[in-house]
This record gives C-alpha cells, sequence and structure tokens, in this order.
C-alpha cells in the first residue's frame, strides 16, 4: 500500500528521517513503533503529503504519492481538535467535503456513523458542550467518514478514555476486515502489539527492523522457554531465569541455547509435564535489545 | 461548491455572519456613526448659557452696550463705585461677573488695555474671556483712531476681504478645473481612515482565526486534507468577504438612518452642521451653490474609487497575510504583542502622518509614504483625491502587488511551519529559520 524510498527529511540541522525505507502491506494493521522524537510523526506528515520530504519518495499503490491521494487517507493527528464553536453535524460534513465527499454522501454517511456509534444526539450540539469522550467519538467519525483505504492513528490511544479505546479498537478492526489499511504509530509498544500484523520499528530518525511481527518476534527470540509441571523436578543449572508455585503447577522459565527437545520428552514420559511453551520476545523487549546491540543479522 | 478553498471561504464566513456579535456590531456601528453627525448639530443648536455681567467703566469705554443676548451688559456707576466696592456688590448680587476698566492716567488707552480686570463667581469660560476682549480690543481700537484724527468708519469701510478662486490648470481651457481642496482633503482622510480601520479590523481577525485553529488543534486534520495556502488564502478571502458585506451593509444604513433623518426629523439641524465644518474655507456662502458642484466634477472619482477598491483590498489581503504567518508562530493570543508592533507601526505611522499628507499632497513625505507597499494603501488613498501623477498611482499598485505575491509565499512559508509547531515560544530568528525549511 505504502512503500518509502530512501526517504530522508531534516529540520534546520535536526535529522528527522534519514535515509529510510518502509514497506506497509495492503491489509495490514502496521504499528509504527518508536519512541518521542523518533520520526514516526515526520513520516506521517510525508504520508499525509503536509510536508515534503527532502529526498526520496514515498509510493501509494506502487505510484508517486499524488495531491488526489489525500481523499484515499484518513488522518487522526496526534495533536487534534475539533472547531469548539462550531455545530458537530455541520463540522463532520465541512471535513467530509474537504476529503471530496458531495453534500449528500457526506450526510449519508454521517448519519450512518452516528447511529453506529450511538452519537445522533450530538448532531446540533457545539463541539464546546461535549463531553471529552463524545468529542473523541466525533473525531474518531470525521477521520474514517470519506471511507478511506489507508488509515493512520497517531498516538491514537493517549487521551481516548478506556471506553472508548476499546469502542475504536474494535471499529477499526471491522474496518481493516472490510479491507482497509491501518497504520498505528505510538511509543507505547506494548499498547499495539495485539492488534498489529507488521510493525516498523524506528529509532533516531532509522529503520531498525521491519516486516511481519511475528517473523520479527521469532528472527529475535532468544531461547527462553517456559514449562509448568505437576510436581517439581530437579533442575540444576545456570539456565533457570526464574521458579514460581502456583495453583496451575510449578513453573520454570528456562533460558536455553538449543530446543529442551530431550528435557520435554523426559517430563512428558515422566507425566509431570502440564505446558511448554517458548517465549517470544515483546516488541519492547525487541526494541531494548537493538537499541543496546544493533540489530540482529 | 467543492473546491476546497471555496469550502474554506464558505466556512469561515458563514461561521462569523452568523455569530450575534456580528449582527451586534453591523447594527450598532451605523447607530454610533449617525450620532456622530447628528449629534455636534444637536450641541450647537442647545440653549445658550446666559451670563450677565456687571460692568465698572471709570473711562466709559464702552457704555452704552448692552452686550449680547448670551453676555448681558449692566453698567455701575463710576461715581459711586471702586473695585472693592464693586466686588462686594457682585458677591452679593445675581450677576455672574465683574469686568472692571480702570481710566488710569491722562485716558491713556495702552495702561487701559493692560489693566482691565475680569472677576468671575464661578471659573471664567473661555468664550466670555473671548466675547469681553474682542469687545474692547474693537473699542480701544476706535479710540486709538479717533485720537490719531483718523475716523474708524473710513477705516471700517477700507477693510478688504480677498477671496481667490483657484484651478487646476489643465491641457485646454475647457479641463481647467476649480480646485476643490477642502473638498478633497476630507474626501481623502475620509477614505485613507476607512482603509485604516478595515486593514486594521479583519487582519486581526484573520490571526485570530488561525490562533483558534491553532490551539483547537483542528489545524493539522484539515491540512491533512486541504494545503495550508489553500486554508491561508481560504480564511483571508472569507473573512475579507465578511469585511465587504459589513462595509456594504453600514453603508446602506448609514445611508438610510442619515436621508430619513434629514427629510423627516430634523432637516434644519443638518444644513446647519453640514454648512458649519466649512473646513476653514472662508466665506463659502458665496460661492458654495454653483462651485461645490464644480468642485466635486473636479476631482476624478472613477480614480478615487477604483483606487479605494484597489488599496481596500490590496492593503488589506497584505495585512492579513503577515497576520496569518504572525498567527501561525504563536500558540495564545497573548504572545501576539511583540510580533504586533512591528507589523502595525507602518500603518500607524500612515495615519499619523495623514495631516501632513493632506496638506503636501506631492511633498516628499506624501510621495514616499504612497510608494512604501505597508503605508501606500493608506497615504496613497489619502492623495489621490487630489489628482496625483498617473506613473505614481501605477508604479504604487504595482509595488503593492509585487510585495503581496512576495509576503504571501513568505506567510504561507512561516504559516506551514507554525501552524504544526506547538508550546514553543517563537522568536524572529526562529521564524526566518522557518523560511528555509
Amino acid at each position: 500500500m505504502i512503500t518509502a524510498k530512501k526517504v530522508s527529511k531534516h529540520y534546520s540541522k535536526k535529522i528527522a528521517l534519514d535515509q529510510i525505507n518502509l514497506n506497509i502491506p495492503k491489509g495490514s494493521i502496521y504499528g509504527l513503533l518508536g519512541p518521542n522524537g523518533a520520526g514516526k510523526t515526520s513520516f506521517i506528515r510525508i504520508m499525509n503529503q503536509i510536508t515534503a520530504p527532502d529526498t526520496g519518495a514515498v509510493y501509494f499503490d506502487n505510484s508517486p504519492l499524488q495531491p488526489s491521494d489525500i481523499a484515499r487517507i484518513g488522518y487522526l493527528p496526534e495533536e487534534r481538535g475539533l472547531y469548539k464553536k462550531m455545530k458537530v453535524g455541520e463540522q463532520v460534513l465541512y471535513l467530509a467535503k474537504l476529503k471530496g465527499l458531495t453534500a449528500s454522501q457526506a450526510k449519508e454517511r454521517a448519519r450512518m456513523w452516528f447511529e453506529r456509534l450511538d452519537m445522533v444526539s450530538f448532531w446540533d450540539k457545539k463541539v464546546e458542550d461535549l463531553s471529552k469522550g463524545m468529542a473523541q467519538k466525533v473525531q474518531f467519525v470525521t477521520t474514517v467518514l470519506h471511507e478511506p483505504e489507508l488509515l493512520i492513528f497517531d498516538e491514537p490511544f493517549t487521551g481516548f478514555d478506556p471506553i472508548n479505546t476499546n469502542l475504536i479498537k474494535k471499529e477499526i478492526k471491522r474496518l481493516n476486515s472490510e479491507g482497509a489499511t491501518v497504520v498505528f504509530s505510538t511509543h507505547r509498544m506494548e499498547s499495539v502489539e495485539e492488534i498489529c500484523d507488521h510493525i516498523g520499528l524506528i529509532n533516531n530518525g532509522k529503520v531498525m527492523v521491519e516486516g511481519a511481527l511475528l517473523d520479527i518476534r521469532k528472527h529475535y527470540k532468544n531461547g527462553t522457554y517456559s514449562i509448568v509441571t505437576s510436581e517439581p523436578f530437579d533442575y540444576q543449572g545456570d539456565a533457570l531465569v526464574y521458579n514460581d508455585v502456583s495453583h496451575t503447577g510449578f513453573s520454570y522459565v528456562l533460558k536455553l541455547d538449543e530446543y529442551p527437545t530431550k528435557l520435554v520428552v523426559d517430563l512428558a514420559a515422566k507425566g509431570i509435564l502440564v505446558g511448554f511453551e517458548e517465549i517470544l520476545p515483546t516488541v519492547s523487549d525487541i526494541f531494548i535489545d537493538i537499541v543496546e546491540n544493533g540489530p540482529k543479522a | 461548491m467543492n473546491s476546497p478553498i471555496l469550502l474554506i471561504i464558505q466556512r469561515e464566513f458563514l461561521t462569523r455572519v452568523r455569530k450575534k456579535t456580528f449582527l451586534l456590531v453591523t447594527l450598532i456601528a451605523p447607530v454610533l456613526f449617525a450620532a456622530l453627525m447628528i449629534v455636534p448639530g444637536l450641541l450647537a443648536s442647545m440653549p445658550e448659557d446666559h451670563k450677565s455681567i456687571v460692568v465698572l467703566d471709570q473711562p466709559s469705554l464702552l457704555i452704552p452696550e448692552e452686550g449680547t443676548e448670551q453676555y448681558a451688559l449692566d453698567y455701575l456707576n463710576p461715581g459711586e463705585f471702586d473695585l472693592e466696592l464693586a466686588k462686594d456688590f457682585l458677591r452679593n448680587s445675581e450677576k455672574d461677573a465683574l469686568l472692571y476698566i480702570p481710566s488710569g492716567e491722562g485716558w491713556d488707552p495702552d495702561f487701559i488695555r493692560k489693566n482691565i480686570l475680569l472677576y468671575g463667581k464661578e471659573d471664567i469660560s473661555i468664550e466670555l474671556q473671548r466675547f469681553v476682549e474682542n469687545l474692547l480690543e474693537d473699542r480701544i481700537n476706535k479710540q486709538k483712531l479717533l485720537r490719531q484724527g483718523v475716523d474708524p468708519e473710513v477705516v471700517e469701510q477700507a477693510k478688504t476681504f480677498v477671496s481667490i478662486k483657484s484651478f487646476t490648470l489643465g491641457e485646454d481651457d475647457a479641463s481647467e478645473e476649480t480646485s476643490a481642496t477642502p473638498l478633497k482633503m476630507g474626501l481623502g482622510y475620509i477614505a485613507g481612515m476607512l482603509i485604516y480601520f478595515f486593514i486594521f479590523f479583519y487582519s486581526v481577525q484573520v490571526m485570530r482565526g488561525v490562533i483558534e485553529e491553532k490551539t483547537s488543534r483542528i489545524v493539522e486534520v484539515i491540512i491533512s486534507s486541504v494545503r495550508p495556502y489553500q486554508l491561508m488564502l481560504g480564511k483571508i478571502l472569507g473573512i475579507g468577504l465578511v469585511g465587504v458585506v459589513q462595509f456594504l451593509i453600514w453603508i446602506i444604513l448609514c445611508t438610510t438612518i442619515y436621508g430619513v433623518v434629514s427629510t423627516f426629523i430634523f432637516p434644519d439641524l443638518l444644513a446647519q452642521s453640514a454648512g458649519a465644518p466649512g473646513m476653514g474655507a472662508p466665506d463659502m456662502g458665496d460661492v458654495a451653490g454653483l462651485q461645490i458642484f464644480d468642485m466635486i466634477r473636479s476631482i476624478n472619482f472613477p480614480l478615487v474609487l477604483g483606487g479605494f477598491a484597489f488599496y481596500f483590498f490590496g492593503g488589506y489581503f497584505l495585512y492579513s497575510a503577515l497576520f496569518a504567518a504572525l498567527g501561525s508562530a504563536i500558540d495564545q493570543e497573548a504572545d501576539s504583542q511583540q510580533f504586533m508592533l512591528p507589523v502595525t507601526a507602518p500603518m500607524i505611522i500612515a495615519i499619523v502622518t495623514a495631516m501632513n499628507v493632506i496638506q503636501e499632497p506631492n511633498g516628499p513625505l506624501a510621495f514616499w509614504m504612497s510608494m512604501f507597499p505597508l503605508t501606500s494603501p493608506i497615504s496613497m488613498m489619502i492623495r489621490l483625491p487630489f489628482g496625483i501623477p498617473i506613473w505614481q498611482v501605477l508604479l504604487s499598485g504595482a509595488i503593492l502587488i509585487a510585495t503581496f505575491f512576495a509576503v504571501v509565499g513568505l506567510a504561507g512559508k512561516i504559516y506551514r511551519v507554525g501552524i504544526l509547531m506547538y508550546g514553543k515560544k517563537v522568536t524572529w530568528k526562529e521564524l526566518y529559520k522557518w523560511l528555509k525549511y
């Protein structure tokens, strides 16, 4: 859907993006992850054609970005808001028309969304009279109303209350299943791990790692295994990271150089094996690993 | 209606026009304006303040002058009163003031002139003092003339008043124009003030609008749909349109109110007050009728009106682009002060020097002020009714247009960067850096 080739952007002396290459596959839910100031927002603004890259190019469906593409993108910026003195309905229609919808299309879709998210009563209210949660719903509707093929959310869950967060996660998943490509940008990596299928990790304007989340986690696995048994077993060695007893049994976390086939088979033969799992690193683990040790070949 | 700029213009226009304050200002301003025209007339027609003055006229200089309806003079018998007794008399009487004219030695007019005293129960008004002074000057003059053996009547008859008819020399006799300086001064000044007011009032609204979009954080949502310059231009045009509509309503309302008032309510009154500000032109009465018509004809109205429209919009666009850039650079209106002053200073200078420009519309100050693009909308407008060489008008217009495009380009750059900068105190140096982003 989006391909960035050697995209660079600098502001006076500060380099925001340094020759980054990214590929956001069609139909994916893509997590653009990295600490504050890594360059995520800079890249998002380039995708939205708010700024242009200094060098390099961004391709939308294999052709270079062009002004008409903004109608195909729905963008919820990190710094977001609405005209406080304007009525909700009017404002939603205005923003939709700016995205190229006709008045009647905008009206029809707005009605549909207002009913779906149970906000019909907002229509004639001024934004300043809405609660924060209500305004967040309106903001979400303005982002998706023109049925964009690409949805970009910058720090979507900061400032959203938990109820809205869940509601919106649900709606985003639905939109994704209907074909929309979704990009989440956040520094809170754990918050999107469960819904993203692809990620790109950015730090200091460079892409550290990018690809399908599962592949990356497998690639960065470090031989950590969890074993749960019904009876304690005697394990000697440095490999033990952690052990604990709970109502489910005796659990052990081991760090091993090899896959523990023999151990598992033995425990199973003894009839005490309750569970075995290879623990894949979380995205934040991977990020810390990369920042400390550099990308793994 | 789906072009983004049109949509933005529409929104900017409608949200402002539908506000209650718009309605209020639009309706109240003409009433105030009409009041401004009518009240001086009303005041002038108010009953005058009557004073009665008791005079101790030892040299019999004024006797038997009775004063006017406003200032009545009564005389004390110089044989019975001296100054102290006269003061006591004033204290115990209904009279308002005491005028003491000493005779001095040998009836010397110069001694008398220097020793006249005026006492009042309250402070003596300037008007009263002037009345007494004029009266006495006249009498003492006559006495002096008599002493020199000259008949004051002869002097009175010899007084001459010269009234010059001035023309602006044209190519041939037919195009000779009656000079209409007072009218031109008034026209230029009013037009200049209107432009000043319009630019100031509405450009600041552009800045407010930009700041509002920034503080409400909607701006990034908008510019992910339209280009920043479209948003800026749409805002400038939309607010300009509000201004034009407001001005048109004002013109219509003012003319209506003035028309109604002058025909039905105070027909005499307005005739008075319209005649009163005679622009210092002496003795307009004689020439008024025919010449005013000539004067009006002597002004190149197509040029003045065209110039008004041009500088009205040219000035507004130039300044509103500057104000838009300013607004984008700051987070809160309170921070705008340090940047406002340098931008508004030229306009204020143009207004402060307006009188100098009017008095010498072809002088060097007037020339340079009307070339410099930040002052030309006001200064050139003030000059226009006086008939300016056409090359100057064209040059000034060209400079204004060129500057407008340059400024819009630069303002657009600052704006583009500024609207996405939050929570940063901006310096001039920073603004300069943004130009190169």
